[in-house]
């Protein structure tokens, strides 16, 4: 095979498994938007708070130690104690559990019934106040996630492709962080179609997703199930921060990933889950594919800031609801 | 007492809808204007100038024309950052090629340019709704960033990829480059605001906003009625980023004079120009200043007390901003979804029955 084009094809895997991480953020926006029409602009944030928290508990560090340095001139940083991962994350799921009872007690409660935008709107003030009170309950400064993930380029694969090309194909080189998001991508998918298809909870989520009167006639209580529909997300987006908080460390660059996440909803529907997987495949193989072939050679390159946007505004000219989204109708 | 509009007689049509048709409201704008142009200029320093004025006008205008687009004709943009780059790119252009050219001219011109990508952008808008739109607006802050970062021909081919703005003047005075007075900048701001404010008043007022607000309200009904969304949400689209445009050639030119555009106009500044709109009051003018003067204020009042007077680092004081900024859009969705605007309006309400109420 020429080597051009076993280079076209790993861009195009890396490509993927790069969707899969698009995908893992877009599939929290999707769980909120189908239960509680809120097009929840914070989810990125709530990626990045929940890594916070998760390296801020196994560090041991001091909550708000800045804050308190600065008004009382102590000088506290350390609790001195190192928790393991795993009980880590589970704390961490507790906060994200919290916050998401705050969240319907405080902002969601007071904004039924508003126009959407206004609810938009409040998520985006959402997401300033959890950027701002991660940095100030954590600090702002990078840090390094290591939950014992693998990572680097994995050589089983590189070994065992590099016959494919020629004296200069050393194999494909694929991260084994990627593989591993890849494969917790799919165990998340699964579960939480089995959670939505097989048990009480969510079913009467899929009824409140389906008609929140009717829902509430028959007796689901709204609360609990946005309550619920927020933890879940918030799970997500702790998943979504692990993956890319061991990747890159943990930073405010990664709350941009929810401006990734959007086309990726655009592509695949704001309502359907797998959409929101097969709308991040298509985002992630597609923008590597043309940096590869168009952006790098012809446009000097970084097509990747804007690629996915104008793929999904072409794509929405043609098809407003997305690939997988439910037909708009709309009435007088 | 003194605010009502009981005893005033109109004889007239043109009396009848004149915009501040209360004669207390209409004496007061009178006296903002000479307060903004005969008292300020002859007392303010480099710093007010630099710190809250400039930034308060050109926001206005960016808000103002945010506004036109989001709260009058109901079309979100997350683009206004890519837009006001348009507008800087385009003045910078003008002032280089013709620089012999007034630089009202170039602003103007820097605006009109913008008018015409905005239209571009917009198209879209015709068959994306909601928050589709939103999210394809952003296709216009990135691309347009990206293309400014990466084609040398708009920075003309200068090393660090900035633009800066080189001297120019009008009628002798220096309005941009290094050697400029905080007086001519502030006039020559506040000309573009007050033009800016008048003529979006008076759009608002008219047929075209008519248009623009039966669309927002409900497009399909829109249409049936005889309102044509093409047109109408076109025009939109161009008002809207003309003033984008106006606010990002001052912004550059007259206000930063050296702009790097990922850093100046990123995604963070359409985000800041819609939480103005949001705060001030979407729909009305008067919000885009109040929404303006708040988010321009609050920073620098931020900085003075945590900074100047606790001796906090910066950091920390930055990090409170944006809990504070945040907890406020939040707080005024939830008591006031209609922003400072809708203040302003109870409490004219209050002042039209006060001291009797009953």
């Amino acid at each position: 095979m020429p080597d051009q084009l076993l280079y076209g094809i790993e861009a195009a895997v890396n490509g993927l498994m790069a969707g899969v991480l698009y995908a893992l953020v877009a599939l929290g926006f999707v769980l909120i938007f189908k239960s509680s029409g809120i097009f929840n602009y914070a989810q990125g944030v709530f990626a990045l708070f929940s890594a916070l928290t998760l390296v801020g508990i196994m560090e041991g560090q001091v909550p708000f130690a800045h804050l308190i340095n600065s008004i009382f001139g102590t000088e506290v940083h350390h609790f001195g104690w190192h928790v393991p991962a795993v009980l880590a994350i589970a704390f961490t799921v507790l906060v994200m559990v919290g916050l998401a009872i705050l969240v319907e007690r405080y902002i969601l409660r007071h904004l039924v019934n508003q126009p959407d935008i206004i609810l938009f709107m409040a998520t985006i003030g959402l997401a300033y106040f959890m950027e701002g009170f991660g940095d100030l309950m954590w600090g702002s400064d990078i840090k390094t996630l290591d939950i014992g993930i693998p990572q680097g380029g994995s050589f089983w694969i590189e070994e065992n492709t590099a016959w494919l090309g020629g004296e200069g194909f050393y194999g494909f080189f694929i991260d084994r962080l990627d593989i591993v998001a890849a494969c917790v991508a799919a165990v998340l998918v699964v579960g939480l179609t089995l959670f939505s298809q097989y048990t009480k909870q969510g079913r009467a989520l899929r009824a409140v997703a389906d008609d929140h009167q009717a829902a509430l006639s028959v007796g689901i209580s709204l609360r609990f199930i946005w309550v619920l529909v927020w933890s879940i997300a918030g799970v997500v987006a702790l998943v979504a921060g692990i993956m890319w908080g061991s990747k890159s460390g943990v930073q405010f660059s990664l709350s941009l990933i929810a401006l990734k996440a959007l086309p990726v909803l655009m592509l695949g529907g704001f309502t359907s889950i797998p959409g929101a997987i097969v709308g991040g495949l298509i985002i992630g193989m597609g923008e590597k594919l043309f940096e590869f072939a168009i952006g790098a050679p012809f446009l000097g390159g970084a097509t990747e800031n804007w690629f996915a946007y104008v793929l999904a505004l072409l794509f929405l000219v043609f098809r407003p609801q997305g690939l997988f989204g439910e037909k708009i109708i709309e009435r007088v | 007492m003194f605010y009502r509009e009981a005893g005033e007689f109109r004889t007239s049509y043109a009396e009848d809808s004149q915009t501040f048709p209360i004669r207390f409201d209409r004496w007061r704008y009178y006296a903002v204007l000479l307060v903004a142009f005969a008292v300020i200029p002859f007392i303010i320093n480099d710093y007010w100038v630099n710190a809250v004025f400039l930034p308060f006008l050109i926001y206005a205008i960016a808000a103002i024309g945010l506004n036109i687009l989001t709260g009058y004709c109901g079309q979100v943009s997350l683009g206004t950052g890519g837009f006001m780059a348009v507008g800087a790119y385009a003045c910078y252009k003008l002032m280089t090629a013709f620089p012999d050219v007034n630089i009202f001219f170039h602003v103007l011109g820097g605006g009109i340019v913008t008018a015409a990508v905005g239209v571009l952008f917009g198209l879209p808008s015709l068959r994306i709704k909601g928050f589709y739109l939103a999210v394809a607006t952003l296709a216009a802050q990135f691309f347009l960033v990206w293309l400014f970062n990466r084609v040398p021909w708009f920075y003309n081919n200068s090393a660090s990829g900035q633009i800066s703005a080189p001297e120019r003047t009008l009628a002798g005075v220096p309005i941009t480059g290094p050697n400029t007075e905080a007086w001519a900048t502030y006039l020559f701001c506040l000309v573009f605001v007050t033009l800016t404010a008048v003529l979006a008043r008076n759009l608002t007022r008219g047929s075209v906003g008519r248009k623009w607000m039966a669309i927002r309200d409900m497009d399909i009904a829109a249409e049936i009625i005889g309102v044509n969304p093409l047109r109408a949400k076109l025009s939109a689209f161009a008002v809207s980023s003309f003033f984008i445009g106006i606010s990002g050639a001052l912004f550059f030119a007259v206000y930063l004079g050296a702009v790097e555009v990922g850093e100046a106009f990123g995604i963070n500044k359409s985000f800041l120009v819609l939480f103005m709109v949001i705060i001030g009051g979407l729909g009305s003018i008067f919000g885009s200043f109040a929404g303006a003067a708040f988010l321009v204020l609050l920073p620098v009042l931020l900085k003075n007390i945590l900074v100047g007077q606790l001796g906090w680092a910066t950091d920390l004081a930055a990090h409170l901003e944006f809990v504070i900024v945040g907890l406020m859009i939040l707080i005024f969705l939830i008591a006031e979804p209609h922003g400072l605007a809708q203040l302003w309006r109870l409490t004219k309400e209050k002042l039209r029955l006060w001291p009797f109420p009953h």
